[in-house]
């Protein structure tokens, strides 16, 4: 698993110093433009900030992997799946937001008695390197957020070496995706990445992958 | 609903950057898909839990005898749109080493102290303005495993979840005058200098404290959204 190691503060004992491998020209003191600020990667060491709950650090828990209180009116579902590496390695360091709307297709844009925010995080690894590298989320199917479209979750994908975030659509197998004006967007060939499998009823996976004839395909949003 | 913008991909770095080896074999082979539709979520705020109070202050929330050891911070600035509109009610969680480079994740190797009073990390919500402000202590260099001999520069995360999807952004601020800066792929895989040097915070002697801690300014500028941002566009869909 050294590929695994390269970013994680892993050193290589023969390192005897000296020259650097990489150098770019120093332009610290070039005045900065302004703009956007770029993107940069989530790193490996995120988890105790951003998803601290499930991986048993102190500090408090303020996004979940379960979606839906028990005031939550909607089909209870739950999706799982796992992110998949140029060499079909599964990744245990990346992060998973799932953003979605009710049951009724509505977004929670402002504090609802139901305390349903149709916003959660699920990290890959919370065992560690050698665990379990499923992300689980366990919410409600969404109606269709507009007329003609089909429903969807959306998930925002941030891992070590992922420079900038990626953002995917989940379809589900049972409603008329095909037929969806987002999906139409898409090469024919490649829409079948964004629809769930369902394993039984009530729990889909959906499984991420960067690379490979099956690359799932992402949005530019 | 308007098309999305898009990603401001002229402002961000390369997906896949050779000399930063993970990039490789985790970017998307493709280029992401361009569409003229999505849906309110593109431009609806997230409802946010409200946050423990104190999450702001990191030289308080890891606490378990004692203060943190390091240079104390305040890292303040303001968060706008690329329109310098202000956002408010945005979420920014960072996270951080210690002053002494280390990481309390438990996968962390670097033999260097943990620091029993620093967590290193923290959580808050901009104000009406866009401005935000986190009390903390300034991080050390880390070694990583990247090539020979390789250090991050002094950085701390940030993660920012702005006005919906269109305006999500992960990154990293650095300190001025580091001089592992130039030997860094992760920073200099953006490759105008003028633009990578955003992520660089300023001093400010004007808001230093006396007698209490330096100041350091980053302003945070989000890209993305709608093709035609008008305010009558922000609740429809
Ligand atoms: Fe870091």
């Amino acid at each position: 698993m050294m590929a695994d190691a390269e970013d994680v503060g892993a050193m290589d004992p023969d390192d005897k110093g000296g020259i650097h491998d990489f150098s770019y020209e120093d332009a610290r003191s070039v005045p900065r433009s302004s703009g956007p600020t770029p993107s940069q990667t989530v790193g490996p060491f995120f988890a105790y900030g951003l998803t601290p709950g499930a991986y048993r650090y102190r500090l408090p828990e303020i996004h979940r992997t379960a979606l839906a209180g028990p005031e939550v009116a909607g089909d209870r579902i739950t999706l799982e799946g796992q992110v998949f590496d140029a060499a079909g390695v599964s990744v245990h360091d990346a992060m998973v937001e799932l953003l979605q709307a009710d049951c009724n297709g509505t977004y929670a844009w402002e504090q609802r008695n139901d305390g349903f925010t149709g916003y959660g995080r699920a990290g890959t690894g919370a065992e560690g390197p050698k665990g379990d590298t499923h992300f689980k989320f366990h919410t409600i199917k969404p109606g269709a957020t507009l007329p003609e479209h089909a429903p969807f979750l959306t998930l925002i994908l941030t891992m070590r070496g992922l420079l900038n975030h990626c953002v995917t659509r989940v379809y589900f197998p049972e409603d008329a995706w095909a037929d969806d004006p987002v999906v139409l967007q898409v090469p024919q060939s490649r829409r079948a990445t964004l629809v769930a499998e369902a394993i039984e009823p009530g729990r889909y996976r959906f499984n991420i992958r960067m690379r490979g004839d099956q690359e799932t395909v992402f949005f530019d949003v | 609903m308007k098309a999305p913008l898009g990603r401001r991909w002229h402002h961000m770095p390369e997906m896949s950057f050779p000399d930063y080896k993970s990039s490789v074999s985790r970017a998307p082979g493709e280029a992401p898909v361009k569409v003229d539709k999505w849906d309110a979520s593109l431009v609806l705020r997230p409802v946010w839990p409200s946050l423990p109070s104190g999450d702001a202050d990191l030289t308080a929330n890891g606490r378990t005898n004692g203060e943190p050891i390091g240079e104390r911070l305040l890292v303040e600035g303001k968060l706008t749109e690329e329109t310098g509109r202000p956002v408010p009610g945005a979420l920014i969680e960072i996270w951080q080493a210690n002053a002494a480079g280390r990481y309390i994740h438990k996968e962390e190797c670097h033999p260097a102290p943990l620091d029993p009073n620093f967590m290193g990390a923290g959580r808050t919500i901009t104000a009406a303005d866009g401005s935000y402000r986190f009390i903390t202590v300034k991080p050390g260099s880390y070694p990583w495993g990247n090539h020979r001999n390789a250090w991050r520069p002094a950085h701390i995360h940030f993660s920012v979840f702005g006005v919906g999807i269109g305006q999500r952004l992960v990154t990293q601020m650095y300190f001025p005058g580091d001089p592992t800066l130039p030997y860094d792929p992760i920073f200099n895989a953006t490759t105008d200098a003028a633009v990578r040097n955003r992520m660089i915070c300023q001093f400010s002697i004007e808001d230093t404290v006396p007698n209490w801690a330096h100041c350091y300014k980053f302003d945070i500028c989000l890209g993305g959204g709608i093709a035609t941002p008008f305010e009558e566009d922000r609740h429809d869909g």
